[in-house]
């Protein structure tokens, strides 16, 4: 006789066993290690690290290799990982006018102090695959020439000069923080710009995709977008004074978007922001398109779009709680489906039995 | 033994506290919806994060566990949590129902009566009894200050109106002390009048909505209906095929190709007791860390 599934514990443990030696694969091939992951496939482990809220390229690329590349697995280990890291405290604010540029951008002027920096990019490649990078091959070193320019004003800034742009004001509060409280609506933007830098980047790239094809238009311009490395300081409350903690590279992006103005205030320039670790360009812009199409009620504009539904955007964009509940389906639900169950079958009964009820009546009809 | 580098049950001392303090206030106020910093867990979002960090903060090293999924002490979830913290926690585990002084569910509530000694912490997917009526939460958390719950009766007596039954068959809305709605999590109706002045606490905890709720010790807890439509629990017509249970929530289980059914208990230990010999309690089955 059929019993009840029992065997459940070694059933895990050998799927377990099974995911372990598939992770290795063929044991013919060398196995990855940390190095190869973080420098050869960087973009990856910046992404995770973005996203797992968590700066530590050898942690992110072990999370990477752990997942089997699945990003989104790997952010979750990473995420999982920094819960249990005590808090000694936030970093000073840093200046991103700062940072080491690697690469800066601006759509917006065709030359601006310091200029344009390509850096590495993607950009007008052609995206043909490239069949010699089949085999290992030596790869030359790209020629360098020093940097004419130390620091780079942000475009933002050179805008503010004139007036033509909205001047940010900064926050005196102590920003809030959302892994350490519950997100509450309406949220600060500073949790918003948190929870964005956190989001997906396949999320956020859909919502400011649709921001651009008239679902919450805002006509966007890149400002600028730069990538580098920013020293981040930490306040010592025992020293009274900042002492550096090292270096993170991440990646700004400043849009500059229309502002039709209102009864009080002149039409100028307003902002969108992104700031997202490593470089993730698609992501930061994401996040800047995003940042202002939540700004919509603020800015007394019409909000109606998806991207400008706050509640809509900030509770959906965290993908390590969407897999989590999508993939939850995979779990047992053989007690709801009983009773779901249970009610369909009583309706059907009866509504076959209003059936029949109907057919007598009308054969009767018929009869008359 | 605990696994080495974490703390007792996981979290810290004061992610602990924390969570201990949304769990006093939702005690204080029965049925009432606490947001919570709820952290990040080593298992996903949905597979019971809220559950975990409730017994993870009410866990003492004396306590033994039960953890069951389905009503089922074997079910993959059940065994990976009730694993988790046998390595993090070191505690006593058990699949007996009155051993257990705290007991972790996912959509059932045991067969056998709790006691005063017991604490029933509830995995919860979706807190918010109204979000499929009104999915903004700043407009349902207004609705519930206001007691403002004619939309839900409404959409019970659409469900009379087009069926001539209430279509909810599970996660069935109930009103706690007489004040706040609350959804007692995705049990089947049947488990509803369990809840009802119950001798042990029940917490309840939403790890990706963030949010704690609790029914205190002997608190009435009302399944919400119509005069003229009463509230009842649904029951397979049929006896449990291998201890012949006639009050006790059923299984299905397809047997064949060809559709043959039988109908088991939900609740594995319950049944268990009932096909042991004298009816007695067997000897705890205890797993070593």
């Amino acid at each position: 006789m059929y019993v009840a599934v029992k065997g459940g514990e070694r059933a895990i443990e050998n799927a377990h066993a099974l995911l372990a030696d598939v992770r290795r694969g063929d044991r013919a091939v060398r196995e990855l290690s940390l190095a190869q992951i973080d420098n050869q496939l960087a973009l990856g482990v910046d992404r995770v690290m973005c996203e797992g809220s968590l700066y530590d390229r050898e942690l992110a690329a072990l999370a990477i290799k752990q997942a089997r590349g699945d990003l989104i697995e790997a952010i979750f280990l990473l995420r999982a990982y920094r819960t249990t890291l005590p808090r000694f405290g936030a970093c000073e604010p840093f200046e991103p006018d700062a940072m080491d540029v690697r690469r800066r951008i601006s759509a917006t002027f065709k030359d601006l102090p310091g200029g344009q920096v390509l850096g590495p990019t993607f950009d007008y490649t052609h995206r043909l695959l490239d069949h010699e990078l089949t085999e290992e091959r030596e790869t030359p070193a790209a020629p360098t020439t020093p940097a004419k320019t130390a620091q780079f004003r942000s475009v933002g800034d050179l805008l503010a000069d004139d007036g033509l742009i909205e001047c940010e004001t900064s926050l005196d509060a102590e920003p809030r923080d959302l892994t350490r409280e519950p997100l509450s609506f309406p949220a600060g933007r500073d949790l918003r710009l948190q929870n964005l830098a956190r989001g997906d980047e396949g999320f956020l790239l859909a919502l400011a995709y649709s921001t651009q094809r008239g679902y919450g238009r805002n006509h966007p311009f890149a400002g600028e977008i730069r990538y580098g490395e920013i020293d981040v300081e930490f306040f010592a409350e025992d020293l009274g004074f900042a002492v550096p903690l090292g270096t993170v590279a991440v990646t700004e992006c400043q849009m500059i978007n229309q502002f039709k103005g209102n009864a009080k205030e002149a039409p100028c320039f307003t902002r969108g922001y992104g700031l997202a670790f490593g470089q993730s360009e698609r992501k930061a812009m994401a996040m800047a398109l995003v940042d202002r199409a939540l700004r919509a009620r603020e800015l007394g504009e019409e909000a109606g779009a998806p991207a400008q539904d706050e509640e809509f955007v900030l509770s959906h964009s965290d993908n390590v709680q969407a897999t989590g509940f999508v993939e939850h389906l995979k779990l047992p639900h053989y007690v709801d489906f009983q009773s779901e169950l249970g009610l369909l079958r009583q309706l059907r009964a009866e509504f076959a039995a209003r059936e029949t009820d109907e057919h007598i009546s009308m054969a009767q009809d018929a009869a008359e | 033994m605990s696994a080495t580098g974490y703390n007792f049950a996981y979290l810290d001392e004061q992610t602990k506290r924390m969570i201990r303090r949304a769990i006093l206030k939702a005690i204080a106020i029965p049925g009432y919806q606490v947001p919570f910093a709820s952290r990040e867990m080593p298992m996903p979002y949905g597979w019971g994060t809220g559950g975990v960090q409730v017994t993870a903060s009410i866990l003492g090293p004396d306590d033994v566990l039960k953890v069951i999924d389905q009503g089922s002490d074997d079910t993959t979830n059940a065994v990976s949590i009730r694993k988790f913290f046998v390595k993090t926690a070191g505690v006593r585990t058990t699949t007996s129902t009155s051993e257990a002084t705290v007991i972790q569910t996912r959509h059932r509530i045991p067969e056998t009566a709790l006691t005063e000694n017991q604490v029933l912490v509830y995995q919860v997917p979706i807190p918010e009894p109204l979000r499929f009526l009104e999915p903004r939460e700043v407009e349902t958390r207004r609705m519930h200050a206001l007691s403002e719950y004619g939309l839900m009766h409404v959409k019970l007596y659409e469900d009379i109106a087009r069926h001539g039954h209430i279509a909810t068959t599970y996660a069935y809305p109930v009103k706690v002390d007489d004040r706040y709605v609350m959804d007692p999590s995705p049990i089947p109706k049947f488990d509803n009048p369990k809840l009802n002045d119950c001798p042990a606490l029940q917490l309840f905890g939403a790890g990706r909505e963030k949010r704690i709720y609790a029914i205190p010790p002997y608190t009435q807890v009302v399944s919400l209906d119509f005069e003229d439509h009463p509230f009842e629990p649904y029951r397979h017509d049929a006896a449990c095929e291998l201890c012949g249970a006639t009050s006790s929530y059923l299984d299905e289980v397809i047997t064949d190709d060809q559709g043959t059914r039988m109908f088991v208990c939900s609740d594995t230990d319950y049944c268990e007791i009932r096909r042991s010999s004298d009816g007695q309690e067997r000897v705890t089955e205890e797993v070593q860390p």
